[in-house]
């Protein structure tokens, strides 16, 4: 199979839901060229850098019968336009008692690795995930990506798919013909039977390298990708921790209300799974500091594999440590 | 250049019927039957009919918080509309909504909207659809003086005119947001004079004359059906009522300001026009044409009433399509 970027498995996504929907358009700043060369100026909508008012229309042109898909580019400027998202977008469908769609896809950069410094380098994807009406994803492959941003498009609902920075120029397999990753369900990308490594994004990539470092010590990871955060694939992550016992999360957001939060819950208050539980949860995320620029600073600031393995150990050690 | 007589009618029927459910939703709401919050636009009806009556049913408009006048003036059901107010499955949002979210979307009503200026780049993106679908739809944005000030109306009017969006911004510049006068906020007192920046038309109307509006909003909408783009639409106007119909609502207006608004009243006017030009609408007629609405009302609040409140769980319902 070819392989292509994470990036360009993004864009293949855009144009080829472009091609099949006349009713999908592209509003963003700066427009891709290739996408303004094939589908013109008319579908392919070059705002002003003003996100406030483009997340608002997008939202408009949405309840009009149009299928919109707007870049904010990076997550940070997504806060410029947070009424739209958070009062409008997320309740429109429901507070009018669902009687107009609004199938919007909204994607952003998220995650460090560039020495962007604080407002360019944040992971605030947990905190779209406090806003009942929008469904939240966020692909760790090219594959996923792919498939997940063709289902976003295609879904009738708003949909954010979130980019992870570190990960555009990432290769991966990805098909020539038409497949969708369907929303809310998870995907084991390395099976395991000590511990359970439930990894997002970037993560899920050191979760992998941690992983084969692990198993030349003889400890077996299972490595779980959620790839939607919202609906979260409950089932498939209690199942993981119900057959390993143990369970180390690692998500590139800070540990307070997060994803990594989110899903130590889901496992601990589920009877069945808290029954199998032989460790406390660990959470492996980023320190709790806006991210600082110096390479030495952020490398310091971000979780890692190191992180991880250290976590695992940990989780593996615990039923000794706590007999002695 | 007046509409018909017939039309004219109409008008006033819309403006009463504005006035009339207002006066019984805020009844009911003192009474404990409403809940939530209630903005009233009594004292601005000219402007929500005025516009609404230049427009064609598959045109779009986005409404405020205070929303009532634009349901009705877009030719929302009053049953619907009462049993929303009511909380009860039968209302438009099946009692998610309430006063402030109220929507139609098949008569074009997309909203009433609890947040300032947030429905103006909403309804500028309905402008959008409507320039790419390209039959002559027009989008029609409805906001107060306060809206004026913030972002998304300058952003909204500088990508309309950029693109030449069949949009009407229509100002209701009733001169307070919530407790504070536009005169403390308003860099100049007249919104319609920042079209100059857009490169827009900027027009300034008498909002409690509705032939005035009707007139302003007719030539708007011809400019936007004719892809020349957006006009900004100023109605100065006046609410009569607080900010909400909460008892323990502050009210900082001074009293001659209110009484001196009333005596301006959109509705007696448009009678007295009436009965000049066409020398028609006699005392009896219009007593007749007010029991009419009243009677319509009463039917609303009584199927409001009879209509149950959703079940619990509905809540868990309509959170995604």
């Amino acid at each position: 199979m070819r392989t292509i970027s994470y990036a360009r498995a993004g864009a293949e996504a855009v144009a080829e839901e472009m091609r099949r929907d006349p009713k999908t358009f592209h509003m963003s700043t700066d427009a891709p060229q290739d996408l303004l060369k094939e589908f013109g100026e008319g579908r392919v909508r070059e705002v002003p850098i003003a996100e406030a008012s483009f997340t608002g229309m997008a939202i408009g042109a949405a309840g009009s019968g149009y299928r919109p898909i707007v870049n904010w580019a990076q997550v940070t400027f997504s806060f410029v336009a947070m009424d739209q998202i958070a009062n409008q977008a997320a309740k429109i469908h429901y507070m009018f008692g669902g009687q107009a769609k609004f199938p919007i896809t909204f994607r952003a950069w998220i995650g460090g690795g560039g020495n962007r410094a604080a407002q360019h380098a944040q992971s605030p994807h947990s905190m779209y995930m406090n806003l009942a009406g929008l469904k939240i994803i966020l692909p760790s492959t090219p594959y996923d990506m792919k498939g997940l941003l063709k289902a976003a498009i295609r879904d009738d609902n708003p949909v954010i798919v979130f980019d992870s920075f570190r990960l555009l120029d990432v290769e991966g397999e990805v098909p020539e013909e038409d497949y969708v990753v369907p929303i809310g369900k998870a995907d084991i990308k390395r099976p395991g039977k000590d511990v359970t490594v439930v990894a997002t994004a970037w993560l899920v990539h050191e979760a992998l390298a941690a992983a084969e470092m692990l198993a030349k010590k003889g400890i077996s990871v299972e490595v779980v990708d959620p790839r939607t955060l919202v609906p979260m694939d409950r089932e498939t992550i209690r199942a993981s921790v119900r057959k390993t016992g143990r369970l180390v999360v690692a998500d590139e957001s800070g540990p307070t209300a997060s994803a990594a939060a989110e899903i130590s819950a889901l496992v601990t208050e589920d009877p069945a799974t808290f029954a199998r539980l032989r460790a406390p949860v660990l959470r492996v995320c980023s320190l709790e500091v806006p991210i600082p620029y110096s390479p030495v600073l952020e490398d310091f600031v971000f979780p890692n594999r190191n992180r991880i393995v250290d976590a695992v150990r940990q989780v593996v050690e615990a039923e000794k440590a706590a007999a002695e | 250049m007046n509409p018909s007589p017939e039309i004219q009618r109409n008008m006033l029927r819309l403006m009463q019927t504005i006035r009339r459910f207002e006066e019984r939703a805020s009844d009911d709401y003192q009474a404990g039957d409403i809940y939530g919050a209630l903005h009233c636009y009594i004292g601005e009806e000219a402007a929500a009919v005025g516009v609404c009556s230049a427009l064609e049913r598959d045109d779009k408009i986005i409404s405020t918080h205070r929303g009532h006048g634009h349901c009705i003036a877009k030719g929302a059901d009053l049953d619907r509309m009462m049993a929303e107010l009511y909380g009860r499955e039968t209302g438009y949002c099946k009692g998610k909504g309430g006063s402030m979210h109220i929507a139609d979307f098949d008569i074009g009503m997309l909203g009433a909207n609890g947040i300032v200026a947030a429905g103006i780049p909403i309804v500028t993106g309905a402008g959008l659809a409507a320039q790419m679908d390209g039959k002559g739809r027009v989008a029609v944005a409805f906001f107060g003086d306060g809206a004026s000030n913030a972002g998304p109306f300058h952003e909204s009017l500088n990508i309309a005119a950029a693109w030449k969006l069949p949009v009407i911004y229509v100002c209701e510049n009733n001169h307070w947001a919530a407790q504070t006068p536009s005169s403390a906020t308003l860099a100049l007192p007249d919104v319609a004079s920042r079209a100059t920046a857009y490169g827009i038309p900027g027009v300034l109307v008498d909002g409690n004359d509705v032939l005035a509006v009707h007139e302003a909003a007719s030539k708007a909408v011809a400019r936007a059906r004719a892809g020349e783009g957006p006009t900004l639409l100023e109605c100065k106007t006046y609410r009569w009522r607080k900010h909400t119909e909460r008892k323990q609502q502050l009210d900082r207006r001074p009293i001659e300001e209110v009484e001196s608004w009333k005596q301006r009243d959109p509705i007696p006017r448009l009678i007295a026009h009436i009965r000049s030009q066409q020398g028609q609408l006699s005392e009896a007629e219009w007593e007749e044409m007010d029991r009419e609405i009243l009677a319509r009302i009463e039917r609303a609040v009584a199927y409001a009433k009879a209509s149950p409140f959703p079940r619990p769980e509905e809540a868990l319902e309509d959170l995604f399509a």
